[in-house]
């Protein structure tokens, strides 16, 4: 108990913007097999009481390597080689890289003084011990409680970030939990031995963005509440708009511009920091209404219709328990898909939109519901195909997948990959498919000299192209699009929907775009429609969707989405939905 | 809970039919039955033999019937009256020879296997958090050597250094002075200085792979998010270690008793054969090699269900220590 | 508030890093899927080593006859039990002085008076010459080409070189071993192809028709693996009738190991398969309009073959194990066939071993030495088997 008065009174003595911790010229080396690895150089920065800095940078740029680096949680491999981290103290500052491993104060630090929380909330908190007994540890170890005091304060800690019956919850295991609640209890947790400095990496990078919201929000409040700095690592300038005060964008390691949030986004003036802006906000406009007449009042019949597709799991019955368990994965969809349109589905992960769009494929079998086809003329019942029939329709209905290193066959060269398709349908070979294929590529955007390589050889935005290739080969009339640039980052991301815009333009296609990201979406659709637990709960223009949803599902999920411009928070007085 | 214990029995009733099947297999399997043998001893001993007393008992046998039939038989013989069958060397009831060496089988297979924990874990936990330093290294050498070392050439080499160094003769489980004495403090010391070579040459294989596998899985789990987790809640290391990733990587020690066991049981076998021990083992090799099949067969099955008992108890175990199967 | 900084030099473009090493980085852009596991192999220099030795014992197997110093069935009863005869390479010349003559030591015979039992001790002044290339026992290599070239033995073809000492009955025990090495590897390589053929079959077929074939098969697998491995073997290796031609039991014995090693690797066949088949690009592959059997053979099969390499590597050493096992019990293989547990057959007991110890050291060595090899170079196998991974 005595602990708890000293940490509130350290509370009131320290002003807001007074600095707790100080980065100075950080440098830290990784030794690879082969070579030595700068990760991070040169890195200053300092955190405020009560005020937010956020690193951000792309996949690879150092900034989860500096943050550990603040606790001196570093992989075997890595270490310091200059700078010093200074941790504000009442008698002198501490000098973090400068203690070992085993140092006791190290250990205080580490939880005590400063708290971290992951991106993954599943994988960082240990699945066989409960959700309570994690935070009570930290209670324990920075707070010199007895076990049931620590009890009583971890239900109290359940209670401050929002979780429903923390007396029941306490108990619970990790996989019991939601996403959204096991990133609450890590925040808990971070927050047991009450610390100066929250440092949170990524924080709702694996979360819906509803869930996000809710979480950066809690985030938001516990730090004004508490007076803690905060350091947020993120790859999204929309999150860093919502919630920073002071920004450092951090490329290949260094810091290569720095200032506050304001003068970030309105006033950048290194390069790639201007150029991540644009790839962010360029996102916030609709490409397509543009100087475009509208497809579906050109187009008097859809090139694909659907009508209520459904789709059931779980409804087989097992020998134990009828068909209680069933899950509608897909519930009674129908929409229809005009020539030269781009339909956008967004929905948050269970949604059903991925199944929805395996099922038009049919690699996934309808449980009831129609699938038409106009693409030759006769209309096709695609529910109603034989498996030889099913691959005429494969061949103008193409899937562009998520996953650009598991789409790709790694044991074949490029040219094998974009050519199977052809192979396969025996339309070329020899020659032929060679000069076809290095076209294709060319269409891409990638050189004809790829095509003997394998796919190890390229980086994820180059092998989403290949497999944009692949899909094209056929000359296919609709490409559904799954996710395909989720895993690519921002400024990549931008580059593949302007590739799919253009290649759109010279060949006749329609998309189905598949997606969780209701910025890409935006950018990229016509009409859009919103699935929420296997339903199609709204359709319409992408523009209309995005600033005027009619549903109270739609009108959550749009105010959601963080808007990158830091003078017009969005997600902060965002509309919820319950269901 | 006890749901899931009534699944694992309810699932353990096809594999114990396959079991059966195969034990039942290997009795029919040389050439001649039942009577073949009877006859040939009873010839042996200069009996007559009547022709019409042969087909009466091919009659209470059930020999002419068919295999199906032979089987039932067999099989309900064991499950409602506990009879074995009869064995021909020993002139008695199979039930009444099996018992007491399936025994101290079992036995020697839990003590085997108690040496391989104690062995594998501190070592094992070692390796991983040491990778790549001397000891680690040295251990690991030390594995590969007991993985390669077959049991029955360590039993031989053991027995050769003993006797070569120590001048006495191993193998048994007592001195001949303690062999037919009542147990007494002595009787128990020596029993362990016996005991102690049949283990460390059974276990030797099993803790090798142990250490392989726990090295392995600890690897991966000290990698994991959740011990960066630990740490930043400012555990010690060894705190850290020991409370999350240990606590995980122990799921393939107590499921190493469902593949251990198995092997262990292989190992007594051939062991005990070597080291003349009172297990199931030599009994076993002489039913086979005189062709005293109902013994043999009941050795086969019995071991095959000590297995599959040992993979009930380790899934019941890995319920117990790991939430996620428990619920799920 | 902040002040806004930012660096001025042209931007990067890419991570900064120092070579460790210097020389050109390997160019893997073009480079196969063979090519990368080749590479990623070689780098683990035991697994390298390992594989030579697997190779040179399948030498050794392969040219039994020529490298044996003699037939494994010529029995001197004279020299029973007959310690190693060591190599040297100078030998006392009649006038005192040393000169270079390839010789091993020989034997002087002494008979205990107790018991008349004639015993043998290596006496350093008898001089057997040996050399390279020389004429001795005939043979024909694989039953097909007569000779009587070995590669090493005897000048003088009644002289004795047992390198390795004799056995009870007086035969060379270096040629008995290196004819064991034959049959011992061989049958190793015969029951992981039986296995394999058992394994890969049933595997696939359980992982491509799913359903209830997949559940019978699984339960199958899951009974024999649970049957412990030894008794199993020796109940059926009982049941070979004793008047099987030694050729017959060969196969027989090979059949029964393979019988239980086919599980496991069944096990791995089939939960790849399962892996492979929902991955992206066989999905992939398969709206390209692939049919089953390019997917299988195009896509799939491709991606399993090395994993299979390694475990079948694996696999291989138990096989040997389990041979050399049931004939050192008496219910494997029978003379006059040679293998390392026919070998050890003769190391049972306890005096024995103690009087002619290399009756045990060596075949043990050998099974040892092979069982290493094969461990170290399945696990180099396995390593490289996914050069995609990081």
């Amino acid at each position: 108990m005595q602990m708890q008065a000293v940490t509130t009174e350290r509370q009131s003595d320290g002003a807001e913007g007074d600095v707790v911790l100080k980065v100075e010229n950080l440098s830290l080396d990784f030794r690879l097999r082969t070579q030595i690895l700068h990760a991070v150089r040169d890195v200053s920065f300092e955190l405020q009481r009560g005020k937010t800095l956020c690193l951000v940078g792309e996949s690879g740029s150092g900034k989860s390597v500096t943050a550990r680096a603040l606790l001196h949680i570093l992989d075997k491999n890595g270490a310091i080689t200059s700078g010093r981290i200074l941790l504000a103290g009442k008698s002198g500052d501490i000098d973090i890289a400068t203690l070992t491993e085993h140092s006791p104060e190290l250990l205080k630090i580490r939880g005590g003084r400063i708290g971290l929380i992951f991106q993954e909330p599943m994988s960082s908190l240990s699945p066989v011990h409960t959700i309570g007994s994690q935070i009570v540890e930290a209670l324990r170890l920075h707070r010199r409680m007895d076990k049931k005091q620590a009890r009583a304060e971890t239900i109290e800690l359940l209670r401050q970030v929002e979780i429903p019956n923390p007396d029941k919850m306490i108990d619970r295991y990790t996989f019991e939990f939601s996403g959204g609640m096991r990133q609450r209890a890590m925040i808990a947790m971070a927050l047991a031995a009450d610390p100066e400095i929250l440092i949170a990496d990524e924080p709702t990078t694996a979360l819906d963005v509803t869930t996000q919201a809710e979480i950066l929000d809690l985030i938001k409040r516990l730090q004004v509440s508490r007076g803690m700095a905060m350091l947020l690592i993120t790859h999204d300038m929309g999150i860093v708009a919502e919630v920073a005060d002071a920004v450092a964008v951090m490329r290949y390691g260094r810091i290569v511009e720095a200032g506050s949030a304001d003068a970030i986004f309105h006033d950048a003036r290194h390069p790639y920091t201007q150029r991540l802006l644009n790839s962010t906000v360029k996102l916030e406009r609709n490409q397509r209404s543009d100087g475009r007449a509208d497809p579906v009042l050109l187009a008097h019949q859809p090139v694909l219709s659907v009508r209520h597709l459904s789709k059931l799991y779980g409804a087989s019955t097992s020998w134990f328990g009828g068909n209680a368990h069933a899950i509608k994965a897909v519930d009674d969809v129908s929409f229809d898909l005009y020539p030269g349109e781009n339909l956008g589905i967004v929905g948050e992960s269970g949604s059903g939109k991925t199944t929805l769009g395996r099922l038009i494929l049919r690699t996934v079998e309808p449980t009831s519901g129609q699938v038409s086809y106009f693409g030759r003329g006769e209309p096709v019942d695609v529910t109603g195909l034989s498996k030889r029939q099913l691959k005429a329709f494969h061949r103008d209905v193409r899937l562009v997948f998520q996953d650009p290193f598991a789409s790709l066959n790694p044991r074949m060269t490029v040219k094998e990959i974009v050519g199977d398709p052809l192979v396969v349908s025996g339309t070329m070979k020899g020659a032929a498919l060679e000069r076809r294929v290095a076209e294709l590529l060319d269409l891409v955007g990638l050189d004809a000299m790829a095509m003997e390589r394998y796919p190890h050889a390229f980086s994820g935005g180059q092998r989403q192209r290949i497999g944009i290739a692949r899909a094209l080969a056929l000359d296919p009339k609709i490409i559904i699009a799954d996710e395909a640039t989720a895993a690519l980052d921002v400024s990549i991301r931008a580059q593949i929907l302007d590739l799919l815009l253009e290649i759109q333009q010279r060949l006749d296609l329609s998309f189905v775009f598949i997606s969780h990201d209701i910025s890409v979406v935006r950018y990229f659709c016509d009409r859009v429609a919103v699935m929420h637990r296997g339903k199609l709960v709204e359709m319409g223009t992408a523009e209309q969707i995005c600033t005027d949803p009619q549903q109270p599902y739609t009108k959550s999920l749009i105010s959601a989405v963080p808007n990158p411009d830091p003078r017009n928070k969005r997600m902060m007085h965002r509309t919820r939905f319950t269901a | 809970m006890l749901n899931y214990v009534i699944k694992r029995l309810i699932y353990m009733i096809p594999t114990l039919i396959g079991m059966s099947i195969i034990a039942f297999t290997i009795i029919q399997l040389p050439p001649g039955d039942y009577l073949t043998s009877m006859l040939a001893s009873m010839a042996d001993s200069g009996a007559n033999i009547d022709p019409g007393q042969i087909q009466r008992y091919r009659e209470i046998y059930g020999l002419d019937a068919p295999m199906y039939e032979q089987y039932w038989k067999w099989i309900s013989g064991i499950l409602l009256r506990g009879d074995f069958g009869y064995s021909f060397e020993w002139n008695r009831p199979v039930g009444d020879l099996i018992w007491e060496r399936m025994g101290s089988t079992l036995g020697i297979s839990i003590a085997s296997l108690l040496f391989v924990w104690a062995v594998s874990l501190p070592i094992g936990i070692y390796s991983a958090m040491r990778r790549h330093s001397v000891g680690d290294y040295a251990f690991t050498f030390l594995g590969f050597i007991g993985l390669a070392v077959p049991n029955f050439i360590m039993a031989l080499v053991l027995m050769y250094f003993s006797y070569k160094y120590f001048g006495q003769s191993v193998g048994g489980l007592f001195s001949p002075e303690y062999a037919e004495a009542p147990w007494s403090w002595g009787k128990f010391v020596d029993l362990m200085a016996h005991l102690w070579i049949p283990i460390v040459v059974i276990g030797t294989n099993g803790t090798a792979a142990l250490i392989r596998i726990l090295r392995a899985n600890l690897t991966d789990e000290l990698n994991k998010p959740y011990v960066i987790t630990a740490k930043a809640k400012g555990l010690p290391e060894y705190r850290a270690v020991v409370k999350y990733p240990v606590r995980i990587a122990l799921n393939p020690f107590v499921s190493a008793i469902g593949w251990v066991l198995p092997e262990l049981i292989s190992g007594v076998t051939i062991t005990a054969i070597v080291l003349n021990l009172p297990t199931a083992g030599p009994l076993l090799l002489r039913a086979l090699i005189s062709q005293d099949m109902y013994l043999a067969g009941s050795f086969i099955l019995l071991m095959g269900v000590l297995t599959l008992v040992g993979m009930l108890v380790s899934d019941i175990l890995l319920a117990l220590l790991d939430p996620r199967i428990r619920f799920n | 508030m902040i002040a806004h900084t930012f660096i001025e030099d042209a931007p990067e473009t890419g991570p900064a890093v120092s070579a460790l090493k210097t020389g050109k980085p390997i160019e893997t852009d073009a480079a196969g899927p063979w090519r990368l596991m080749w590479t990623k192999f070689v780098r683990n220099k035991v697994a390298v080593v390992a594989g030579i030795i697997i190779l040179m014992l399948y030498m050794i197997g392969l040219f039994a006859e020529f490298l044996a110093p003699t037939l494994p069935d010529t029995s001197r009863p004279q020299f029973t039990n007959a310690p190693p005869q060591e190599i040297r390479l100078f030998a006392d010349q009649p006038d005192g002085s040393r000169e270079f003559l390839l010789h091993v030591t020989g034997y002087t015979m002494t008979v205990d008076q107790a018991s008349l039992r004639r015993s043998y001790v290596i006496d350093d002044n008898q001089v057997v010459p040996i050399g390279f290339f020389v004429q001795g026992a005939p043979y024909k290599l694989w039953g097909v080409f007569p000779s009587d070239t070995h590669l090493i033995g005897p000048l003088n073809p009644s002289d004795t070189m047992y390198l390795l000492g004799t056995d009870k009955l007086g035969r060379d025990l270096l040629s008995r071993l290196i004819h064991g090495t034959r049959i011992s590897m061989s049958i190793g390589l015969i029951g992981v192809t039986i296995s394999l053929i058992l394994g890969v079959v049933l595997g696939s077929i359980s992982g491509f028709y799913g359903g209830w074939i997949d559940l019978v098969i699984q339960r199958v697998i899951e009974v024999i693996s649970s049957m412990p491995t030894i008794p199993l073997w020796l109940g059926l290796a009982a049941a070979i009738p004793l008047t099987w031609s030694p050729l017959t039991v060969y196969f027989v014995i090979t059949l029964i190991v393979s019988l239980f090693g086919w599980t496991g690797l069944a096990r791995e066949v089939r939960g790849r398969f399962f892996a492979l088949r929902s991955e992206d690009f066989v999905t992939a592959a398969r709206l390209d309009g692939s049919s089953e059997r390019r997917l299988i053979f195009r896509h799939i099969l491709p991606s399993l073959t090395s994993h299979i390499l390694a475990v079948v590597t694996l696999a291989l050493p138990t096989m040997i194990v389990a041979e050399t096992a049931l004939s050192f019990l008496g219910i494997g293989l029978k003379a006059p066939v040679v293998s390392w547990g026919v070998l050890l057959q003769d190391a049972q007991n306890v005096r024995t071993i103690a009087n002619a110890s290399w009756l045990l050291i060596w075949p043990s060595a050998a099974v040892v030495l092979t069982v290493l090899a094969y461990n170290f170079l399945g696990d180099g196998l396995r390593d490289a088997a996914d050069p995609y991974e990081s």
